[in-house]
């Protein structure tokens, strides 16, 4: 059975103090179904990914908040995965669908993190690693500052080949109109900026950001029909140990690495046949281990093709990574954040992301992870 | 209106702080401090000082020849000496002012004096009191290794309004006040809080901005028009990137930029980088003014400077450089954390 989506929204990411977590997930939900000229009726069930409402804000019981908004009976499911909540749900979403359980689905992921103090978000954040971590006081750009410190001694490299991932995305989010950041940095600005925790500095780290994002995927076969879209080949979920201290090795995510070798099984297709990856970029690091662990490049190879920029849209080379920006630039609503890569897939495939559209795109791949890569989803959609 | 300032008094504290001082004891990259900020040290009062004390300094300064009676004393602080107990009465029995004169202290965050000021203002314009003395003062401090200890500071500035010879003419107000809880410090509590990044956009730019473009609409006015210009100063930061987005040059503010030597002595910032100002100012100029308080409002003012500035301007920049510097155990003793 066919897994198609159908239409995509996205608020503005950023700082968004105007606007609660259930206004954005309102906007947004009202936003995809003006984009695909559904009503909320006609949606036989809804997917909302989030990680932080419980803990930040006392807000819970999702479901029924969303019914409360539109006046609904229909299913609504949480989905809960860390950084990699709204992957999950569309995990979840695909399945749901190709069960025949439900045809047409609505998934919904948001965050609202910029109300609270940044000793709160940054505790919160914490909920997503081991008990150890969280009481030795580590926090996450601690863990990553860790793995990173390990990468580039192994491999001889400095902070350069970190910060390149991040001019390159800031590079694609000043051609994102609802990116966070629409700015370009230079390498200079980056190397330059305050140290967070060594070897990362700030402009090495993605932001604290409000935002929600939204998807209808359908099978259904009339819709599909009418509406064309994008479909999803498959969707894979990986899982590993919370802790850096049970892992095998500290430059590689294996939840990455398995989710990935699934994902291309079942689709069938090979790594050069994507055009277009958003991998979860929520740290420089992050994303060269991400081309390595999807297997796109080889282990070690990141940090030198990075600071070649091989996947800067400029380039023009066979495989563009992160044309919404990332994580880095785009901002990093973490519920919001694994939908927001495939709605930037999708509109890449349909030809509507205007000035960052690449050319003769059939497949864009999607890495979403939780955590210090305790879970990874990765999606493969195309046309 | 005919009502105007008719004389003023400042006070900052002889100790300094180095910014990179603090920043070196809890292992912070001081330059990083100092850029991020735009402020290098800050006026710190000795243990012996209160805001009362300090008000009492700028007052007399600001006293000194005036001779009609005060009908108003209202002092505006977020450091009171008592949390029940008015200043504005002890500073009135120091300055030995009588009886007749209507007192009360006020609490708006870093605006409690210019609000205080907008009612002074009235009382005289109405002829229900002939001069009223408004005082913004306070002993200013942040949590250990909150962001706050790099720049809350001390001082005092104390103004008369009057209708007799003013210096400035005011010759407009406008206020702009929303609930927006960005810096708050509850009963009890020894230290603020804020909201980070939120004391920024949504608070500090969203009313004073408001603020300045309701009086510029109000008297038809527009930045190039104005010799100076003065903002808020919760760090060195603001004030610039304030003045950019309303359209006034870096010039117009230069003189008013004394946070990143002195810091920001809360309900006195903004009126003493007006003070700081007026020693450059001509007969004829004109100054916009505009205050900023958490939780939250701004108030602007219009002022244009009078011949009689030249009898009573006061040398600010001279003053200043007669400091010490003190280390961080020594600060921690002014300001009574340790």
């Amino acid at each position: 059975m066919k897994s198609q989506i159908i239409g995509y929204h996205t608020t503005q990411f950023g700082e968004l103090w105007e606007k609660s977590l259930f206004d954005l997930v309102e906007e947004t939900i009202v936003g995809v179904l003006k984009n695909t000229n559904l009503e909320i009726g006609q949606v036989d069930a809804l997917f909302f990914g989030n990680m932080l409402g419980g803990i930040l804000e006392n807000n819970l019981h999702a479901g029924a908040k969303i019914a409360d908004i539109f006046g609904i009976n229909t299913p609504i499911y949480r989905v809960e995965g860390a950084c990699a909540s709204g992957g999950l749900a569309i995990n979840l979403v695909h399945e749901y669908v190709q069960s025949g359980k439900g045809k047409t689905v609505l998934v919904v992921g948001a965050e609202k993190m910029t109300d609270v103090q940044p000793e709160f978000i940054t505790q919160g954040l914490m909920s997503a690693a081991s008990g150890e971590e969280q009481e030795s006081g580590i926090t996450f750009p601690g863990l990553y500052a860790l793995m990173a410190r390990v990468y580039l001694d192994k491999f001889k490299y400095d902070r350069k080949n970190l910060a390149a991932v991040a001019v390159k995305n800031h590079a694609h989010g000043l051609l994102n109109p609802t990116a966070h950041f629409r700015k370009v940095i230079t390498i200079e600005q980056a190397l330059k900026s305050s140290t967070i925790a060594a070897p990362l500095g700030l402009l090495d780290c993605s932001p604290v950001s409000d935002g929600a994002a939204s998807l209808i995927i359908t099978s259904d076969p009339a819709l599909i029909k009418k509406k064309g879209g994008v479909q999803i080949l498959s969707s894979h979920v990986a899982t590993d140990s919370i802790s850096l201290l049970q892992r095998d090795s500290l430059i590689e995510i294996k939840a990455t690495q398995i989710a990935a070798e699934k994902a291309f099984s079942e689709a069938q297709i090979k790594r050069s046949d994507i055009s277009l990856a958003e991998v979860h970029d929520c740290f420089t690091i992050a994303e060269l281990f991400a081309m390595e662990d999807i297997g796109f490049w080889k282990k070690g190879e990141a940090g030198k093709r990075a600071l070649n920029y091989e996947t800067l849209k400029d380039n023009n080379g066979p495989l563009i990574v992160n044309t919404s920006g990332g994580l880095k630039a785009s901002g990093h609503p973490v519920g919001a954040t694994g939908i927001k890569q495939v709605g930037e897939l999708y509109l890449q495939l349909i030809g509507k992301a205007e000035k960052r559209q690449i050319k003769n795109i059939k497949y864009g791949l999607a890495h979403n992870v939780g955590g210090s890569g305790g879970t990874a989803v990765v999606t493969i959609v195309g046309i | 209106m005919k009502t105007g300032i008719t004389s003023y008094g400042f006070y900052v504290p002889q100790y300094r702080i180095r910014v990179a001082d603090i920043a070196n004891v809890w292992g912070k990259n001081a330059s990083e401090i100092e850029r991020g900020l735009g402020v290098i040290e800050k006026a710190v009062s000795t243990a012996a000082e209160d805001s009362l004390t300090m008000a009492y300094e700028s007052s007399s300064i600001a006293m000194s020849g005036h001779i009609l009676p005060i009908g108003a004393l209202f002092f505006g602080t977020e450091s009171p000496v008592y949390a029940v107990n008015p200043s504005s009465t002890i500073l009135g029995e120091l300055l030995d002012i009588g009886n007749n004169y209507l007192a009360y202290d006020t609490q708006f965050a870093c605006k409690a004096a210019t609000g205080a000021l907008i009612s002074a203002i009235a009382l005289v314009e109405g002829n229900q009191i002939q001069s009223a003395l408004v005082v913004a003062s306070d002993k200013a401090t942040g949590r250990p290794h909150d962001a706050l200890e790099y720049t809350a500071a001390s001082g005092s500035v104390s103004i008369i309004v009057g209708e007799k010879k003013p210096i400035l003419s005011i010759e407009a107000w406008e206020s702009f006040s929303s609930d927006t809880p960005d810096f708050w410090r509850r009963e009890g509590i020894k230290y603020p809080s804020h909201g980070g990044r939120f004391t920024g956009k949504p608070s500090y730019f969203k009313h004073i901005i408001g603020a300045v473009k309701a009086i510029l609409s109000k008297t038809k006015s527009k930045p190039e028009d104005f010799s100076y210009a003065v903002f808020h100063m919760p760090n060195g930061k603001f004030p610039i990137q304030v003045a950019a987005q309303l359209g006034f040059s870096s010039e117009q503010i230069q003189r008013s930029l004394i946070v990143s030597e002195l810091g920001n002595s809360y309900t006195a910032s903004a009126l003493m980088g007006l003070v700081a100002t007026l020693e450059y100012v001509k007969p004829g100029e004109k100054i916009l003014f505009a205050s900023y308080g958490s939780g939250a409002g701004s108030d602007a003012f219009i002022f244009t400077a009078t011949p009689e500035l030249e009898k009573k301007r006061l040398l600010f920049s001279k003053k200043i450089q007669d400091k010490k510097y003190i280390d961080y155990p020594t600060y921690l003793k002014y300001m009574r954390i340790i």
